[in-house]
């Protein structure tokens, strides 16, 4: 259990540093890669408390798929880190003011904040025993069946990403020399050859 | 603490990982330090340039990257998302029974109607 409660704190440091780095290095690219780190701890996290799947998504779908989308958008950017740097004194006040009301905000919303009465109630689906059925399962055993209707939304979600993202970012591009067999058996010899008569002298026009 | 961890069962089938950080993590280490600490360190103005095959770097390292590798990305998340949701299903199909199978059907129906579009649409190739 000592070994637990270590492995708890040294991720949970670790993840919490990462965090920091990731919104205070100027790099992007830096950022990106505490941000996997990040995950990374998350899952280790997960894992402690039991929720394998969890940890299990984080790493493939996070760690794997999100995080180097980031990197391609972060590379997309195009950053001048000179340009990064210059108008730090013009916009200081404007983003000054708004980082103070946002704190303001989680300020007053922290000090009022408590858990209902009724939460502990409203857990519809507990998480059974670990020792009796295994996260994942847990997991399958409710998402397909009693939140048949959720998953069925997820689905038609990730159809609109799909084709949102090829309506979006699909273009056909001209001049690029490709072969299109069909074209190619298609070509009538009537289309591309011409038979020319040629007076002796003149040649062709 | 001790009520919201899971019992050391658990947790000992995950000990090789948490082995194999802490080799990782040592090994890497001591191979850095050792070689800060036993190799000679005489740094001047020609070894600590910019190596490019010999010649002096052209430009910035970070061009435009083209749209097309978005795309490709984009639609990987999709489908890694949709086989992340058939593990829990594969694992716990004889508790769910003949909805829980349909269920997942319509689901990869949809998202199969998804990749017929982006085939026709040719987003998966790549000229």
């Amino acid at each position: 259990m000592i070994i637990s409660t270590i492995v708890f704190y040294a991720l949970a440091g670790v993840l919490i540093l990462s965090s920091m780095m990731v919104i205070t290095s100027k790099n992007p690219v830096h950022s990106v890669l505490f941000l996997i780190l990040a995950f990374f701890n998350a899952a280790g996290l997960c894992v402690l408390l039991g929720a394998e799947f969890i940890a299990m998504l984080l790493v493939i779908v996070y760690v794997g798929a999100v995080a180097v989308l980031f990197l391609f958008v972060v590379m997309m950017l195009d950053i001048n880190f000179k340009d990064l740097q210059s108008g730090f004194k013009k916009y200081m006040s404007v983003g000054g003011l708004v980082g103070g009301i946002l704190l303001a905000e989680l300020i007053v919303i922290y000090s009022s904040w408590s858990f209902s009465k009724s939460a502990p109630e409203n857990i519809k689906f507990k998480t059974p025993d670990i020792t009796e059925l295994s996260n994942t399962e847990a997991l399958g055993r409710i998402l397909y069946t009693d939140n048949l209707f959720l998953f069925q939304i997820a689905g038609l979600i990730l159809l609109v990403a799909m084709i949102g993202a090829i309506t979006l970012t699909l273009r056909t591009r001209d001049g690029v020399m490709k072969q299109d067999v069909s074209d190619q058996v298609n070509r009538k010899r009537e289309d591309v050859v011409k038979i020319v008569k040629v007076e002796t002298g003149t040649g062709v026009a | 603490m001790g009520s919201i961890m899971v019992n050391t069962e658990f947790l000992m089938e995950y000990l090789p990982i948490l082995i194999f950080i802490g080799l990782a993590t040592g090994m890497s280490c001591f191979m850095i330090l050792a070689s800060y600490i036993i190799g000679r360190q005489k740094p001047d103005a020609e070894k600590l340039k910019a190596f490019e095959c010999g010649f002096d770097p052209f430009d910035d390292t970070r061009g435009k990257f083209d749209v097309r590798f978005y795309l490709v990305a984009i639609l990987f998340i999709i489908f890694d998302l949709e086989v992340a949701f058939l593990f829990p299903w594969a694992v716990s199909l004889g508790a769910i029974g003949l909805i829980g199978f349909w269920s997942m059907v319509v689901f990869l129906g949809v998202l199969t109607i998804g990749f017929i579009y982006e085939w026709k649409k040719g987003a998966l190739e790549w000229e």
